[in-house]
Formats: structure tokens, C-alpha cells, sequence
């Protein structure tokens, strides 16, 4: 059962890749109740700098030097924009944040082009670490799993045991009272805007040379992102790490199931190849493994619409 | 007064602006071809990189005064999204703007889109006919049962490539165990039937340990398909991917440290060798017909002039070279630019290029050409996207090597 171990190995890696993508958009919804179709654009931004900054001095000082110039670029945004759209209320937020998507999405290609940029794995990293079941493992990928633990340890720590997470958390449901024991409310939400976009762009440094950085990276992780986070419950961070593992295993495990519901209901003497919709039930799962996750998040609407550990019904 | 006035304002404006979308009439010197591909969105680099080669031999061609009686040719671009039924639009407005020669290229589906629009409408007006050049979609229906008179292929269609990369594995009989992975549509079905029709034809003795199809581009991480394939024991991969569905797929075989030749259709398409890299570089084959490293003193000058007036680019289809070619010389044959008697020309033609001859197929409006097997390697000659990789010929295909069958019956107007 090595081939399972390693399938569930991949799982892991990519659900916990999924999770530093929807955590930072998960602590921008709990503490602002904002949702940030931006998100995976900062995503994208995160890469790109990493490539430009590889380019120049090597990949470790970009693991530092990008996500903080993209939480920058996300405090600006919030400071700038959002704040004034704010008062307009969520159907405003939403808007601006999908145009954020676009104009940010032709600026990396005014800058960069169309064609993927060759920002690649550092050579440090670059070697095989382990072999299960003669699949050797790469030591860049148990370098992404250490990433991403570290950070969930991190902030979860942050926001439940520090003075500036309960901060952070009273200005959501009190801000005026927040703000009338002389904190500044607005950059709490700036920083927190900050923070989140800034894991984002570290998402970004480490997934942009895994997969392949080009335009439409972040419109192709967007979607899934927002599955992640339904199904764990908006706002909730421990929620959205549980999904994210589950999605990715899901995932993953789908893709070496080779039967489909013909070949299990002819195990029990059904036979479905004549029936209505007969090329539905005779596609394989390992087929339609992409698309189980969204299958995933209709059920969870349905069964539980607050999802996994969310505590509101919106 | 006032109303005078405000109504006279309004119609000068509206004249204005009713004179800026009068079609110009097609004027008796140029013959104008409408490009219709993907010109914005995630597809725009490949859209303007085909639209770049047809300037590149319209410009020379004009320069050569290769056409009769003074005509020239003129290249109107039509923005698609890569979208059938945008597709559809765009082509009304190509017709109302005169125009009666439509290249295309990307996407099977836009193809028979176009085929079905091309032919309702030239047999509504006669006397007008448009004519379809289709430079890159590679569905074999095109010219086997959905065949059309109005439509000429110029690429080889999936079942020749195929065919090919079955005669390579001829010759490499140490090959028993063949993959397929490729993407859930239309072209990635095609392929998917088309290898294991032809190997149990060619080298039964093959075993095809796997067949996944995956959604097009949705997945992000291919590893546990490169598992998959780790278990089947393959020695070798046939897939259709292009773009990152490629180039994610060759990466995660190498994360993982899988051995295999990677059989491919489209590594070689714009993008594909930055995202590569060196996880291609010995590793991945592509079938296709030419590539910058054949060796050939009349192209050469022709790649380095390309690079030079579009350095984002390299010449990579030949086939549109081909295409200009056999157009100019069917105008000159027939004397005029009427796409009627243009496509009586075409057929059957036979003309000399570069590297070997081509022969456009009466039966099915399928062009014949040369085919090389290539891998990506370093130190070549000529690079792709500066990357340091070109192509290295495996195996070369001549013409009638790629020959096959049709089940065409096409139905030609009087």
C-alpha cells in the first residue's frame, strides 16, 4: 500500500498549499467581513515578485522581500480604497475587489507578458529527499509542508492568545467601543488587510515555482480558494485548515480510483450500461476527481450552509 | 430654432458615425483574409504569435509582388476569446466588411463552428463563396466525416501524428508499456482513440497500461497522476496537453522522479518551453512538421528574420508559410482571387517547400506534408523563447509515410 501512502502524501501537501492560500483570505473575512475576490491575485503578485527578486539575488531573500511588499500593496489597497468603498457597504466591496482582480491581472501582464516567467525551484531544495514505493519525494515539497504548518501555528497563536488578536477580534463586533478605549480602529483593519494579502503573496513565493507563475494563475486557483473557505466555514481559521486538507486528499486519492458506478453496481449484478444518462454513470472517478471539491462544496451548502466550523449562516 | 439646430447637429453625428461603419468595399487590389482567433484573455500570446506569422508572409509576399494583376494581400484580425459562438459574430462582421478568405486555427470546436456557419452561408449565396484555410485544428473529423468543400486542412490531423508516433515506436521496440493522459475534450479524446486504434494496429505487442482523461485545464497538481503512471510500469507517455496542462504534468513526473518519454503534441507552443524548463530537456518529444533545428539553408535566414520583427516569438508554423504559398499560387492559377475557383485550384495541388513537398488531397481538402519527431534539448542551433532549449530531430516522416485513409464523401458545387 505504498502507492496510497504516497497519494495521501500528495494530498497533504497540496491541501496545506490550499490552506496558505485561504487562510489570508479567511482572516480578512473574520476580522473585516470582507470577501476579497482579490485574494488570489495577490496570490499571483507574490509569485511574480519572487521571480523578479530570484532573478537578482537568489530565491531566500524573496521568501522574505515578496509577501511583505505585497501586504504593503495590501495595506495601500485597504488604506486607499477600500476603506472609502466601505461605507457603500458589501455589494460595493465586492465590486471593487473583483475589478482589483482585472486591473491587477492586465498590470502582470504589461509587465511581464503572457507567456509563464521561468521562476523555478532553488537549487538548494531541488533534490529528491525520500522515496515511498520507488516515487521519490522532493525536499522542495516537505519545504512547503514546514511553510505552512509553521504559519497556521503562528497565527492561530497570534489570534487567539495575544493582546492584538483580541484587539483585533473586539474591533469586529465593537469597533466603537474599541474606539472609545483609544484604539485606531481603521489601522487595525489596514494592518489586518495587510497581513492577510501579505500570507497570500507568501502563498504565492512558494506555490509560483511548484506550479508555473503566468497571468492566469490566479484565476485558475480563485475558485477553489472560495470553495476552501465555504466549506470550512467563513471566518473560520481552523475550519479552513481542516478543508483544505480535506480537499486536497479528496482530491488526490480520487484521481487512483479507476471504477465508476457501471463497474460497482455490475458487481452486485446491476447493469447500467443501457440505462438513461448511461455515459454519466460510466465515467470513472479518477475522471472526475478536479471536480469533486465543488461537488463538495454544493453538499456541504446543502447539508450544513455554515459550513464545516463556521459559526454564521451567511 | 433650437430644435433646428439641435436636430441638424444630430444628424451630422449620426451621418458621421453611420459613414465610420459603411464596409469598404473590397477594392479590386487586395484580397483580404480574415484572421479569427483568441486576440485577449488567457489565450491571446498563441492568437498573436499566428497572427504575427501571417503578417510576416503577407508582408513578404506583397513585397514580392506575388500575386497577378497588381493585387495584394491584406491580414484583417478578428478577436474570437476562443469562443465558438464569438466566433460566429466575428465572422458576420468579416462578410459585411466584404471580406471572403477566413483563416483559423485554435480550437477544433471553432473549426466545425465555422465549417457548418462557412457552408449554409455559401450555399444561400452563391456567387459570393467564402473559403476556409485552417492552419492548426487538428480534429480528424474535419476531413473525415464532418468534412466540408469550403475547408482546407493545413496542419496533419490527429490520427497522422499519431500514426507517426506509432512508427517511432517501430523502431524502438524496447518500448512495451505506452500511457495516455490527456484532456477531456473534443482534440484529447481524439488523441486517446486514435493510440489505441493504431498501436493494437501497429505494435500490438504494446501494452496501453493506462488512459485518463483529466478536465481541461483545472488541475493543479498532477502528481497523483504521475503516480499513476509510476505504478503502471509505462515507459512511455502519449498526451495531448498544451500549455500548463503540459507543462504541470512534465514537471510533477519530474518532482517525483519519473523516468519516461513524454510523447507530445504541443511542447513546442508559445509558453510551453519557459514553463518546461530543464524538466523537458531529453525527456519530451513533439510531433510536428518542421522545426527551426531541421537543417535547411532557405529557412534559417527566414527564423532569424522573424525573431528580429517579432522578438516575443519564433517561427514555429510552417505551415502557415505553406498555406500563403499554395494560396498565391492557386490565385495565379486560377486567375483571379474568387474563392470558388481558388478552392477548384487547391485541390490536388503539389508544391515544392523548403524542406520536402506537400500535396493538398482532393478527397478530403487535406494537406500532405513532411512530419519530424523532435526532443527538447540544449546547445541546438536555434532556442525557443531564449530559453537555451530548441527542438533535435528523433525521426523524420516523409510525405507519403503520413498518408491516411479518409471517409470522406464531399459534396463539390457545380
Amino acid at each position: 500500500m505504498e502507492g496510497w501512502i504516497f497519494f495521501l502524501f500528495n494530498g497533504i501537501v497540496y491541501g496545506l498549499l490550499l490552506f496558505m492560500m485561504s487562510s489570508g483570505l479567511t482572516l480578512i473575512f473574520s476580522m473585516m467581513g470582507v470577501l476579497n475576490f482579490a485574494h488570489a491575485s495577490f496570490y499571483m503578485l507574490g509569485a511574480y515578485f519572487a521571480y523578479q527578486i530570484s532573478t537578482i539575488t537568489g530565491f531566500w531573500p524573496g521568501l522574505i522581500v515578496a509577501p511583505v511588499l505585497v501586504g504593503c500593496i495590501g495595506a495601500l489597497v485597504e488604506r486607499y480604497f477600500l476603506r472609502t468603498v466601505h461605507r457603500h457597504g458589501h455589494v460595493a466591496e465586492l465590486l471593487f475587489t473583483f475589478g482589483l482582480a482585472m486591473l491587477i491581472e492586465e498590470a502582470v501582464v504589461l509587465i511581464w507578458g503572457r507567456n509563464p516567467v521561468p521562476y523555478t525551484v532553488p537549487p538548494d531544495l531541488d533534490f529528491a529527499l525520500f522515496q515511498i514505493g520507488g516515487m521519490s519525494y522532493s525536499a522542495y515539497k516537505i519545504f512547503m509542508m514546514a511553510v505552512s504548518i509553521t504559519m497556521f501555528v503562528f497565527l492561530y497563536g497570534v489570534i487567539a492568545r495575544t493582546r492584538i488578536g483580541q484587539i483585533i477580534q473586539a474591533a469586529l463586533t465593537h469597533p466603537e467601543t474599541v474606539g472609545t478605549l483609544g484604539h485606531n480602529v481603521p489601522r487595525i483593519f489596514m494592518l489586518v488587510f495587510g497581513a492577510g494579502t501579505g500570507l497570500a503573496g507568501l502563498a504565492g513565493v512558494i506555490g509560483g515555482n511548484a506550479f508555473v507563475t503566468e497571468p492566469g494563475m490566479a484565476r485558475a486557483l480563485g475558485t477553489i480558494v472560495f470553495v476552501v473557505i465555504i466549506v470550512g466555514g467563513l471566518g473560520s481559521l481552523t475550519g479552513a485548515f481542516i478543508a483544505s486538507l480535506l480537499i486536497g486528499v479528496i482530491q488526490t486519492t480520487a484521481v487512483a480510483i479507476d471504477v465508476s458506478l457501471t463497474d460497482i453496481f455490475a458487481t452486485v449484478g446491476l447493469d447500467l450500461r443501457n440505462v438513461p444518462l448511461h455515459e454519466l454513470w460510466s465515467k470513472r472517478i479518477s475522471d472526475v476527481a478536479p471536480i469533486l471539491p465543488y461537488l463538495f462544496m454544493v453538499l456541504i451548502l446543502v447539508l450544513r450552509p455554515r459550513g464545516l466550523l463556521g459559526t454564521r449562516d451567511s | 430654432m433650437k430644435h433646428v439646430l439641435r436636430s441638424a447637429i444630430l444628424g451630422a453625428a449620426m451621418a458621421a458615425v453611420a459613414s465610420a461603419f459603411v464596409p469598404i468595399a473590397a477594392s479590386a487590389e487586395t484580397v483580404r483574409i480574415a484572421y479569427i482567433d483568441p486576440l485577449s484573455g488567457g489565450f491571446a500570446n498563441i492568437g498573436n504569435a499566428g497572427l504575427a506569422h501571417f503578417r510576416f508572409m503577407v508582408d513578404k509576399l506583397n513585397a514580392e509582388k506575388a500575386l497577378p494583376d497588381g493585387l495584394t494581400y491584406e491580414i484583417v484580425p478578428f478577436d474570437n476569446k476562443i469562443n465558438a459562438a464569438e466566433s460566429l459574430t466575428v465572422l458576420q462582421s468579416a462578410i459585411d466588411q466584404g471580406i471572403r478568405y477566413i483563416v483559423q486555427g485554435n480550437g477544433s470546436s471553432v473549426a466545425h463552428a465555422l465549417v457548418d456557419a462557412i457552408d449554409k452561408y455559401n450555399n444561400r449565396n452563391p456567387g459570393e463563396e467564402l473559403l476556409f484555410l485552417n492552419y492548426a485544428a487538428i480534429d480528424p473529423a474535419l476531413t473525415n466525416e464532418k468534412c466540408n468543400f469550403w475547408h482546407f486542412s493545413f496542419d496533419a490531423n490527429v490520427n497522422m501524428k499519431v500514426a507517426a508516433m506509432t512508427d517511432y515506436l517501430v523502431e524502438r521496440p524496447e518500448i512495451k508499456k505506452v500511457y495516455l493522459i490527456n484532456q477531456d475534450y473534443s482534440f484529447g479524446q481524439a488523441v486517446a482513440a486514435a493510440a489505441v486504434k493504431i498501436i493494437a494496429e501497429k505494435r500490438p505487442d504494446i501494452e496501453i497500461v493506462g488512459n485518463d482523461l483529466h478536465p481541461l485545464i483545472k488541475v493543479k497538481d498532477f502528481s497523483p497522476y504521475v503516480a499513476k503512471i509510476q505504478q503502471s510500469g509505462a515507459e512511455a507517455v502519449i498526451t495531448g496537453n498544451w500549455g500548463n496542462d503540459l507543462s504541470l504534468l512534465v514537471n510533477a513526473g519530474k518532482d517525483a522522479g519519473l523516468d519516461v518519454e513524454w510523447l507530445t503534441f504541443y511542447a513546442g507552443l508559445l509558453g510551453g518551453v519557459s514553463a518546461l524548463g530543464d524538466a523537458g530537456v531529453d525527456h519530451v518529444r513533439q510531433i510536428s512538421e518542421w522545426h527551426a533545428n531541421v537543417p535547411n539553408a532557405e529557412m534559417d535566414p527566414i527564423v532569424t528574420e522573424f525573431k528580429q520583427l517579432y522578438p516575443e516569438f519564433d517561427w514555429a508554423y510552417y505551415r502557415v508559410g505553406t498555406l500563403m504559398n499554395m494560396l498565391t499560387k492557386a490565385v495565379n492559377e486560377a486567375g483571379s482571387p474568387d474563392p470558388k475557383a481558388v478552392a477548384f485550384k487547391l485541390e490536388d495541388m503539389r508544391l515544392p517547400t523548403p524542406v520536402g513537398e506537400v500535396w493538398m488531397r482532393k478527397d478530403d481538402h487535406q494537406m500532405f506534408q513532411q512530419l519530424y519527431l523532435a526532443t527538447l534539448a540544449k546547445g541546438m542551433k536555434f532556442d525557443l523563447e531564449n530559453s537555451g532549449i530548441g527542438f533535435k530531430t528523433d525521426q523524420e516522416f516523409t510525405l507519403e509515410s503520413t498518408v491516411l485513409p479518409t471517409s470522406c464523401e464531399m459534396k463539390r458545387p457545380e
